[in-house]
């Protein structure tokens, strides 16, 4: 008999408008010594039924059907006792390990806590047990960083801290809800790594949420599709992943960029009439092609940016070289990638360009131009109009103020101020046709959107003084993978339609290999490595790269 | 238009504000009572049989007359009359309409101000945001009644005697405005760093739009919650203010009383017994101030999202 058992679990949320039904009738089992994924997009409820286990589900959600078997103890119904199992019987582990720490408590003293809360042991036999389970984490000098804040740790450190937390009582069930997400790639295979040799050694029954199915195929042994609250498909990881049986999990699979070759466009299986066939992108018409030449658009100098965070010391020691001597070109035409992982400098390499920082030292030429050295507000207006940009996250891009035909109309306006009305219209619904939004989304606001709509809605935007440079600041990193593949398929097809030149920035190494022509590698500001994409992926040169490349979740590594 | 309209009546009604508003019994009640005082005092002609300031109309045979419900009361003086035998409750309602006057014009002049000020400091930074934040922390230090006081002094200084009790009311919301601005200011600052280092003001400015524009086409409406709770709360404190400086003789002038004036007039009745003459102007005031600081808190749970459930 399995050990964890859930049985039609259904949680409800009654919400002011509509009563949401974040989990419905969900059948789960898990084994001791197995890991069992649990994934899905935002909002599919995987997150709910984790919580429901531990009984932390908040207001005004409630458990409205089924039974939660661990053990055979049903945590149903000794509700008086799921406090004592928190903890004692069941870890958890949370998704960002900056909050989920107390900042002014030693990891010592935490620790000590939560073992003397749940076991019968005294300070010393406390202490002592804590240091052996930080060693066994993984934390070097346990005996010295047993006294230390939580910020003196970095954020994999404090994963390790966070993961001894779950297991100082011994546990025998382990939730965690995406413990690698906030986490860098070279850290996060280390976490799953720490994760899987736990789950062998103190035989645990692991619960592991997370949306990247790359984790999955790496750790899982079972996994388990949900979509908007209901259980889709439930099996062995392999057999899930090669053979889906059902469409949602076959479309999921394939929206995964593949990370050992390179696929044209990705393959949208819910939208299976429409297969592979490219939009109609109605500004063609309005657009003014620049024929594609072997010429540089982007040069990129020496570029040097330090960031001072002393106000009284101007030259202090504390300055912080977020980028150092970086050199580059950008061919007219081309999607050029950035890759790095976070604090590299790939933003400020972006907000350089784009002229929201200046640099500290170096030149960035546009077209011949040297934007750094642009004094004349109109030859500033002129060179805005060339380069545009997406953002990352596409709830705070868009003011939500503002309807969305008036977020478009901005640019047109301002860069063609003699517009007329029905002219303006004309041009705003050609953009959202262009970006497959239909005309009635120009009298609605921002938060009638979803956040792969809101990201269209952006990509309008930028479309609408005409560039020449789009500059996409990890424009899918906050959205799911479906949305994702489809976000990535309209700026593949803009780009090629529109001879557009595009920076692609990103800490996602497979999206990356999809979309590039040529790639740059950065670290600590550096750059360590600039190759065509193919050329890159098969032989790295950098061993920087190589690291990377190394320890990238593969989805594939489920055929080996 | 007319579909225009309804729609923006359905945004209203299907918003959270109006929602928690409905749930809510303080916002309610006291908004209820505030809309009452507000139609009172602004349609006093209407609303009162009485105009104290005609002098025809006063007889000092009925001075001092006691509330309609005591021994010696008048029926058609609800609340009594005072030492010149104007009816107390018309009196309350004009002074009350001066009080309001005064606190609006006060509270919009230091909103002017302040979110001028802060909303241009938050988003260029550099000498001038330090300059306008020292000048913040400067007048912080001193008490605001001060401050109100100093000013009244420097205008009575400057302004003839004549021409003093026609400049009264400007030199009064000037006053209590000027000593108001620093917590706008404050708060749109703050408000401000926030906003301008979101995205959507960076994709403003690279689409070239000027700084005047992203500060108040893209930055203020973003910042407006925060601003209109204090600025409920400071309205409350306005009011108060006015009062204050009339209660200490230097505020509106006698002949055109307001709630403090009236309470300053009556406290000299109250140990005559006629507690009356400044007990229900004060009343009025408590009830008025208490409205206005419940709703104001309301507004700050429900318009404040970190306190969301």
């Amino acid at each position: 008999m399995s050990f964890l058992k859930i049985h039609n679990l259904s949680v409800d949320y009654k919400m002011r408008k509509e009563t949401v039904y974040a989990a419905k009738e969900v059948n789960i089992e898990v084994n001791k010594g197995e890991i069992l994924g649990l994934v899905g997009e935002s909002g599919s409820g995987k997150s709910t039924v984790g919580n429901a286990i531990i009984d932390l589900i908040d207001e005004p959600g409630k458990i409205t059907n089924g039974s939660i078997m661990l053990g055979d103890i049903d945590l149903q119904t000794d509700t008086n006792n799921t406090v004592n199992y928190r903890g004692k019987k069941i870890g958890l582990i949370f998704q960002d390990p900056q909050t989920s720490l107390n900042p002014i408590l030693t990891i010592g003293e935490q620790l000590i806590e939560t073992i003397q809360t749940h076991l019968d042991l005294s300070k010393e036999q406390a202490k002592n047990k804590s240091i052996s389970l930080l060693k066994e984490v993984g934390i070097k000098d346990a005996e010295k960083r047993f006294d230390n804040y939580p910020h003196q740790f970095s954020g994999g450190m404090r994963q390790r801290v966070v993961i001894s937390l779950a297991l100082c009582c011994e546990p025998e069930l382990l939730i965690a809800d995406e413990p690698t997400t906030a986490l860098d790639v070279s850290i996060q295979s280390q976490i799953l790594d720490l994760i899987k040799k736990l789950t062998r050694e103190r035989n645990l029954a692991v619960i592991l949420i997370t949306h990247d199915m790359g984790v999955i195929a790496e750790t899982s042994d079972r996994v388990a599709v949900m979509k908007n609250g209901n259980l889709i498909e439930i099996g062995a990881t392999k057999k899930v992943l090669t053979d889906p049986k059902e469409i949602y999990t076959k479309s999921l699979v394939s929206s995964v960029p593949p990370t050992n070759k390179k696929i044209s466009r990705f393959v949208i299986v819910e939208k299976e009439n429409e297969l592979n066939t490219k939009h109609n992108i109605k500004i063609l018409n309005r657009w003014t092609k620049t024929e594609i030449t072997d010429q540089n658009l982007v040069q990129v100098k020496n570029l040097s940016k330090s960031f001072e965070d002393n106000f009284f010391l101007e030259n202090s020691k504390n300055s912080v070289m977020a980028v150092d001597n970086i050199s580059f070109n950008i061919k007219e035409g081309e999607i050029f990638g950035l890759v790095g992982e976070s604090g590299s400098g790939k933003s400020t390499i972006a907000k350089m360009i784009v002229n929201l920082f200046k640099p500290s030292s170096g030149e960035i030429f546009f077209d011949d131009i040297c934007v750094t050295k642009i004094k004349k507000n109109k030859e500033l207006m002129k060179f805005r109009r060339q380069i545009q940009m997406i953002f990352q996250d596409p709830y705070s891009s868009l003011n939500g103020r503002l309807k969305v035909k008036e977020i478009i109309s901005e640019p047109i306006k301002l860069h063609n101020p003699k517009i007329s009305k029905p002219d303006l219209d004309n041009y705003i619904f050609d953009l959202l046709e262009s970006v497959e939004l239909s005309q009635t989304s120009s009298d609605r606001y921002p938060h009638e959107f979803s956040g792969g709509q809101r990201q269209r809605i952006s990509i309008a935007r930028a479309l609408a003084t005409q560039p020449r440079l789009l500059i996409c600041d990890e424009p899918t990193s906050a959205l799911d993978v479906s949305i994702q593949a489809q976000i990535l398929n309209l700026l593949k097809d803009l780009q090629e339609e529109l001879n557009l030149t595009i920076l692609f920035i990103s800490h996602d190494l497979p999206v990356v290999r999809q979309m590039c022509n040529r790639i740059g590698v950065l670290k600590e500001g550096k750059l360590c490595e600039v190759s065509n994409t193919e050329e890159l992926f098969l032989k790295p040169k950098d061993s920087y790269t190589k690291e990377l490349l190394h320890l990238m979740p593969k989805i594939e590594s489920i055929y080996k | 238009m007319d579909n225009n309209n309804l729609s923006i009546l359905s945004r209203i009604k299907d918003s959270d504000i109006y929602y928690n508003f409905k749930k809510s019994p303080t916002a309610i009640v006291s908004s209820f009572i505030l809309i009452i005082i507000f139609f009172c005092s602004f349609f006093v002609e209407i609303v009162t049989p009485y105009n104290p300031f005609d002098p025809s109309s006063l007889s000092l045979m009925e001075a001092f007359t006691p509330p309609s419900w005591t021994e010696d009361g008048m029926a058609k003086f609800i609340l009594g009359t005072d030492g010149q035998g104007r009816d107390m409750l018309s009196t309350i309602l004009y002074g009350s309409r001066i009080s309001l006057i005064v606190g609006f014009s006060a509270i919009l002049f230091s909103l002017i101000l302040g979110v001028g000020l802060g909303l241009t400091a938050g988003y260029f930074g550099g000498k001038y945001e330090m300059l306008v934040m020292r000048l913040t922390d400067v007048q912080l230090t001193v008490p605001s009644i001060l401050m109100a006081l100093l000013v009244d002094g420097i205008a009575r200084g400057i302004i003839s005697r004549e021409m003093h009790d026609d400049m009264a009311i400007y030199v009064l919301i000037f006053a209590i405005g000027i000593s108001e601005w620093p917590q706008f200011a404050r708060v749109s600052r703050a408000a401000t760093l926030v906003e301008k280092n979101k995205d959507y003001v960076s994709a403003s400015t690279i689409i070239g739009v000027s700084n005047l524009i992203i500060m108040f086409k893209h930055i203020l409406p973003n910042i407006l919650r925060p601003i209109l709770v204090i600025g409920t709360i400071g309205l409350a404190l306005a009011i108060i203010a006015e009062s204050t400086l009339s209660f200490l003789g230097v505020g509106v002038p006698p002949t055109t009383p307001s709630l403090g004036t009236l309470i300053r007039l009556g406290n000299d009745f109250l140990f005559s017994g006629e507690w009356w003459i400044t007990f229900f102007p004060a009343m009025f005031l408590v009830i008025l101030a208490f409205s206005i600081n419940l709703l104001g808190d309301w507004m700050r749970d429900t318009l404040n999202p970190r306190l969301k459930k």
